[in-house]
């Protein structure tokens, strides 16, 4: 857990109480420049309250938090809802907290399959749009610290495991420290450098593999983490787009298929390969 | 053919219109419409204080205004309970300590039309001063925090996240809201401020397609009714400041009616059994 300046943020020892109890207690951590550190942790053990300590959005009540002075940050937070009353379209969104070019913002919303969304209204946008559209807003800023909580929600698994490999690519792109919050360490572990496990104080941290073997790690998790750490590999002759579409190996996208013009439907294999890797091995 | 009370209750209400309008779009977002109400009644407490040790009367309601302000940014993070049953707490405890207060000067009438619907046909030309000034100057303050501003409308815990200082944000606003209130108070009346806050903003919001936009539109649709009411109570000889807010309501009306035509149309066409 490192204490230095050059970490981004870094939290020492921190508590939130409220209301009669702990949230969580006892979280050191610290995010550096081009790492990704993913929380992970059943529900309600202090993930969103560790990062919201980590932003600064509240205050621990024990213990400390840093951020690096001036650091640019960009948040995605779990649940954003948007008055209907506040007309506010995609491309106004991009600029909320911050001034982003033309350009940095439609880049961002192609890269996140959006782009074809700039001119709706927020509040017409479905759950998985909307979180897409987040994701688009927070790196067309360019960010040295991405604070993304549960960035997957209501994005099918295909989609996640598309969202996932899209945060390694801007973290290799930008350099920039990625504190990423989710339920699932399978899917997550490929992209992540660093691993801490909540369950309201840090119960293990470190590689994937380390806290996918740890006892503490399995305990928590129960059946789920003893059957072994599963790898995923995809083996498909297409590929889907963040936007649902499907990008066959040809290079063509399609659209949308419609039998009734008499135009053959692609077929499509999915072929998932599942490599069990046995954590009990070693 | 323009008399010279009328081109003087014509500038200030434009002036008061243009003011009102913007701040007026965060109200209807920050759904806080019972939050002029709230601070009118506050401005009551400000009357009946500034009569009792007999200071101006602007400067005690903006003080008043401001004090109740802040009481509701600082019961809101204290204690749960929702915006709209803390300004009611709010309200109800300035009025009744404002009537308490006046009960305590026999010497003191408070003509209650007045206070409501002010006297804008009587306005001064020092009126129309403290109107633009301190309008205009109202205007300069929310551009400059708008974007912190509108940020901690959309989500108070991204702005905090991203810098946007939201809480220094809010008390700016819950500032302008006073100051707006006080200036305007004595001259157009309670009634018709809080008309103009809330009027304009709901109107504009079925024309604008951003945020930016509908602060314009409502500062438009403000001067729109203010012309319409003044020109109206002249043509009619009915009370300047109600004329101006029933000219802001058939405008509503207007821009209602429409769609809501159209919405019956489309369920009775739905409901009309068809063979397909």
């Amino acid at each position: 857990m490192g204490n230095d300046s050059s970490s981004l943020i870094t939290l020492n020892n921190a508590g939130l109480f409220r209301s009669g109890r702990w949230l969580v207690r006892g979280v050191s951590l610290s995010v550096e420049v081009g790492e990704i550190l993913t929380l992970i942790g059943p529900n309600g053990s202090g993930k969103s309250t560790t990062a919201k300590m980590a932003l600064g959005i509240v205050n621990p009540d024990e213990g400390s938090a840093h951020r690096r002075k001036e650091l640019k940050v960009r948040y995605v937070p779990q649940r954003v809802s948007i008055d209907w009353t506040v007309p506010l379209k995609v491309r106004r969104l991009m600029s909320l907290t911050g001034r982003v070019s033309r350009n940095e913002a439609d880049e961002a919303m192609s890269l996140t399959g959006t782009l074809h969304l700039a001119d709706s209204e927020v509040r017409t946008l479905s759950g998985g749009e909307f979180q897409r559209v987040l994701l688009a807003r927070a790196i067309a800023f360019k960010p040295e610290l991405l604070v993304l909580d549960e960035p997957v929600q209501g994005v099918d698994y295909n989609g996640e495991i598309e969202m996932y490999e899209l945060i390694r690519k801007i973290r290799d792109d930008l350099q920039c420290g990625v504190l990423l919050i989710s339920h699932d360490l399978h899917i997550v572990m490929a992209a992540t450098d660093r691993v801490v496990c909540l369950n309201g104080h840090v119960c293990c941290c470190g590689t994937p593999k380390t806290v996918a073997n740890s006892q503490e790690y399995r305990d928590l998790f129960g059946d789920r983490a003893a059957s072994g750490l599963a790898v995923y590999e995809h083996h498909h002759d297409h590929h889907h787009l963040p936007d649902g579409r499907v990008l066959s190996k040809d290079g063509s996208v399609d659209e949308d298929d419609n039998p009734s013009e008499g135009v053959s439907v692609k077929k499509f294999e999915h072929s998932v390969e599942l490599n069990g890797v046995d954590s009990n091995v070693g | 053919m323009l008399d010279d009370f009328f081109s003087r209750a014509l500038i200030a209400g434009v002036g008061v219109a243009l003011v009102a309008g913007p701040l007026g779009c965060y109200i209807v977002w920050r759904r806080l419409a019972y939050f002029g109400d709230t601070l009118s009644h506050a401005a009551l407490l400000g009357v009946a204080l500034a009569l009792l040790f007999q200071v101006n009367i602007t400067l005690s309601v903006f003080s008043v205004s401001v004090f109740v302000s802040l009481a509701l940014v600082l019961l809101q993070r204290r204690i749960t309970l929702s915006a709209d049953a803390l300004l009611g707490l709010l309200a109800h405890s300035a009025l009744a300590v404002g009537m308490v207060a006046l009960s305590f000067m026999t010497w003191v009438r408070v003509d209650l039309m007045g206070f409501l619907f002010g006297d804008i046909l009587a306005v001064t030309p020092f009126d129309i001063a403290v109107i633009w000034g301190g309008g205009l100057f109202v205007l300069l303050i929310l551009v400059v925090f708008w974007q912190s501003l509108f940020a901690a409308t959309v989500n108070l815990e991204l702005a905090q996240a991203e810098g946007m200082k939201p809480e220094q944000a809010n008390i700016i606003f819950m500032m302008l809201m006073a100051a707006v209130i006080a200036i305007s108070m004595k001259i157009v009346g309670v009634l018709l401020i809080t008309s103009m806050l809330i009027f304009p903003a709901a109107i504009a919001r079925r024309f604008a397609s951003g945020p930016e936009q509908m602060a314009l539109i409502a500062a438009l649709v403000g001067i729109i009714a203010v012309f319409g009411g003044l020109y109206g109570s002249l043509q009619w000889d009915t009370p300047a400041g109600p004329s101006i807010v029933v000219a802001a309501s058939a405008f509503f009306i207007l821009t209602v009616l429409p769609t809501a035509s159209f919405q019956i149309l489309k369920s009775a066409r739905l409901d009309r059994p068809e063979a397909k």
